[in-house]
């Protein structure tokens, strides 16, 4: 199954990745992730998991060294730019732009060919729809409740057609009963997306909901 | 990142280039002459005889004694004011009332501050009239010296008023960065008193922190001009004052006096700040013995009461001489000793205001494109900081407060030579240039925290959703620190409404503005104007102040996020 995926180049392929800082190796890894599939990264705080998504995002600290190749659907990230990755990422906070509207928000992700006004206006609404928010177009979105926050920060990343998905620790912030209400959501989203997700995180229920595979990180 | 905002590569050199290009050319513009050497007005080899003629000039050492005197005790008073009193009150509601009354403090131009001072204690001032003649039983003012006192006091009051509001928002915006709540516990709960506590655990790492605008204290109250004039003594005068005259002088021959002078002006405020060095070394000394003996100091209620009486009636004197100055160009007959002018009138602004309008109009272009430019250039070079994660060093910051510590006499001089000798003096870029040597690293300072403590993650989501890094600047890095970004800008133009010196030399009395005017009304003493032109160059910053506090407000009237 492996060897299929690796041959028709789906999915996301991490290549004998090496993260480290000064001689301290922080991240070793090698994994395939398929479309719709979750790699879940384990470890206590202070780990480098969170280099790890740096790393893939493509801001990584210069003062971090690293070795190995990302490859999305046959594409090469590792040399290109943060902006050219497409790789979507989901904090802790759902970091809305509070200059911008809630539809504003999800309007600004759209990618640029998707033309005028009208239309990208039109996507983000349907975006907004399909979230259960279709009211909240024009509010402000420092005035919505924390999951209608989380959900729109998944509706802006998933407008943007990323290639991947990051998730640094997305659920930690959130109320017990709303957290398996997100995790559910996003990462049902992502399957239906096809996108394969690296999700970063110490929350054991995390990595049992996402259903992956495990890589853990040792403490430093 | 290799890609990034490509125009942003250009900014660091570029901004280097407009802070230290003209200090260097100036210093040696200054010192060329100092030397003899200005081939225009004959001085074709190097000597040191002006140095000779300036060592014979009478009461030149008196001059310049009093220079580095007036450098020391204005930042020691301002700075001991500020210490104490974020000392005794930070964390009380009276500290954030405090606050709340200095800050605006800050964008009065020192003339201004200077000439409500003067209007306020002079003989004839609004202080005597007040007590007159009930209590003192003067139907006249006394003859008293109290403005241009020999001693210099007035001046040095003048400078206190201006530089406590610097000192104390300077030292707010580094207390963030230390753990102050928790360190005043501390102290307090090892049976320190607050002022004991403050000074032995919080102070040192806080100085390390404000110490270069502190120096920039020190030099500026030991070169200034406009506030010598204003309020310095006459015989002699302070040693900045006489350079200015000497500049002045119709005999070209006396520039190289004056630019011999300037160098020495270098090596007294030089002078002045190895000698607050010296100063800081003592007070080193004196924490670390008290700390050494375990002393509490817990009785400190007089010293608190003490920094508290500073403090307000820095605030009152200011607040209280513009109000004067306002009622001054505002007043008919005003005769002493009432407290109120028997009439109003309009008569002064509809005099000045005709006469006022071309230097209004300079000092609005000046101070309008020198901010402009500052602030896209600092934009940029924070941008590029940014991208590179470099350049936040203790260098760095050196380099921008550099034209600050500097003289601005010492290179303002040589400047002026240069643009005499290229052609370009008294022209609206040069003046703009000059002006930009002071305003950027203001404009720089004023944004450069509020940029950095700036949420990177919204960076990396934009970057994630396929923004170039010129699009987040432009879509979200730049309405997110919309109040910032406005109030560098209101920092900036205040900066430059309040440029004395470089405004007479660069504009060389052709290109005036309400501050150059303004001062030049001091020798006359009618009030009335006076009262005018101070009052116009207080409006001018307090009207972009008011801009930069309500115009994010009402943009984001429906923004809960970006409220402060």
């Amino acid at each position: 199954m492996t060897v299929d995926s690796v041959t028709d180049n789906q999915g996301l392929r991490l290549e004998r990745v090496h993260i480290c800082l000064g001689d301290r190796v922080l991240v070793m890894l090698d994994a395939t992730v398929q479309r719709g599939e979750t790699l879940t990264v384990m470890g206590p705080s202070g780990s480098g998991k969170s280099t790890l998504l740096a790393y893939l995002g493509g801001f990584l600290d210069p003062v971090f060294t690293a070795n190995g190749r990302v490859i999305v659907d046959g594409v090469d990230l590792t040399k290109l730019e943060a902006d050219k990755r497409h790789a979507g990422i989901l904090f802790q906070d759902p970091l809305l732009f509070p200059h911008l509207s809630v539809a504003d928000n999800i309007a600004i992700a759209i990618p640029e060919d998707v033309k005028g006004r009208k239309q990208r206006r039109q996507v983000a609404e349907a975006a907004l729809e399909d979230a259960g928010l279709g009211e909240f177009g024009d509010r402000d979105p420092d005035t919505l409740s924390g999951g209608q926050k989380a959900r729109v920060a998944l509706q802006r990343v998933l407008v943007s057609r990323p290639r991947l998905l990051l998730l640094d620790e997305p659920f930690s912030k959130l109320d017990a009963n709303l957290r398996d209400q997100t995790r559910q959501l996003v990462f049902d989203r992502a399957r239906r997306a096809g996108l394969p997700v690296v999700l970063v995180t110490h929350d054991e229920d995390d990595a049992r909901a996402a259903g992956g595979q495990v890589h853990k990180v040792d403490p430093a | 990142m290799a890609g990034g905002v490509r125009l942003a590569r250009l900014a660091p050199p570029l901004t280097l280039a407009i802070l230290l290009g003209p200090l260097a050319f100036g210093l040696a513009g200054t010192a060329l002459p100092a030397f003899g050497y200005l081939p225009e007005l004959g001085g074709e080899r190097f000597t040191t005889e002006h140095f000779s003629a300036l060592g014979q000039v009478p009461g030149i050492m008196r001059s310049a004694a009093l220079s580095i005197l007036i450098g020391l005790v204005t930042t020691l008073v301002s700075l001991g004011a500020v210490a104490a009193f974020v000392a005794s009150d930070l964390g009380t509601p009276g500290f954030a009332r405090m606050r709340r009354m200095i800050s605006p403090l800050l964008s009065v131009p020192h003339a201004a501050a200077a000439f409500g001072l003067a209007f306020l204690i002079a003989p004839s001032g609004m202080l005597m009239r007040l007590v007159s003649p009930w209590l003192t039983g003067l139907d006249r003012p006394p003859d008293l010296l109290i403005v241009n006192d020999p001693m210099a006091l007035s001046m040095m009051a003048g400078l206190i008023v201006k530089e406590i509001p610097f000192l104390f928002l300077v030292t707010l915006a580094a207390l963030p960065q230390t753990r102050h709540v928790e360190t005043m516990r501390l102290g307090r709960s090892l049976g320190y008193g607050r002022i004991a506590s403050f000074t032995i655990l919080l102070w040192p790492p806080l100085y390390r922190q404000i110490r270069l605008a502190v120096f920039a204290v020190v030099a500026y109250a030991s070169s200034v001009v406009d506030v010598a004039l204003i309020l310095g003594p006459h015989l002699p005068p302070t040693l900045p004052v006489r350079l200015i005259d000497w500049m002045n002088d119709p005999d070209l021959e006396t520039r190289f006096l004056a630019s011999a002078g300037a160098v020495l002006q270098l090596g007294v405020t030089l002078t002045a700040l190895v000698a607050w060095i010296g100063l800081e070394r003592i007070g080193a000394l004196l924490v670390c013995s008290s700390r050494q003996a375990g002393r509490r100091w817990r009785r400190d209620i007089v010293l608190r009461a003490a920094a508290r009486g500073v403090m307000a009636a820095s605030a009152a004197i200011v607040f209280g001489g513009i109000a004067v100055l306002a009622l001054w160009s505002v007043s008919g007959l005003w005769q002493f000793p009432d407290a109120l002018p028997a009439s109003f009138s309009l008569r002064s602004w509809m005099q000045a205001l005709p006469r006022m309008s071309g230097p209004l109009a300079t000092t609005l272009a000046v101070a309008g494109l020198s901010t402009l430019i500052a602030l896209t250039l600092t934009i940029l070079c924070l941008e590029r900081e940014y991208e590179t994660g470099r350049g936040r060093g203790g260098s760095a910051l050196l380099l921008i407060y550099l034209p600050l510590i500097v003289p601005q006499i010492s290179f303002m001089f040589g400047l002026q030579v240069l643009s005499i000798w290229l052609g370009v003096d008294a022209s609206f870029s040069a003046l703009v240039l000059a002006h930009l040597v002071f305003v950027l690293p203001y404009v720089f300072l004023s944004l450069s925290d509020p940029w950095r403590a700036h949420d990177r993650r919204h960076d990396l989501i934009a970057a994630g959703l396929g923004m170039s890094r010129t699009r987040t600047l432009i879509a979200i890095r730049l309405p997110m620190l919309t109040r910032a970004i406005l109030t560098a800008a209101a920092v900036g133009f205040s900066v430059s409404v309040g440029q004395y010196l470089p405004t007479v030399l660069i504009g060389a009395g052709r290109l005036t503005t309400v501050t150059t005017e303004a001062v030049a009304l001091a020798a006359g003493g009618n009030r009335r104007v006076i009262g005018v032109y101070a009052f116009m160059q207080t409006l001018l910053p307090f009207l972009a102040f008011s801009i930069a506090t309500g115009l994010p407000g009402l943009l984001f009237r429906n923004r809960r996020g970006l409220r402060v």
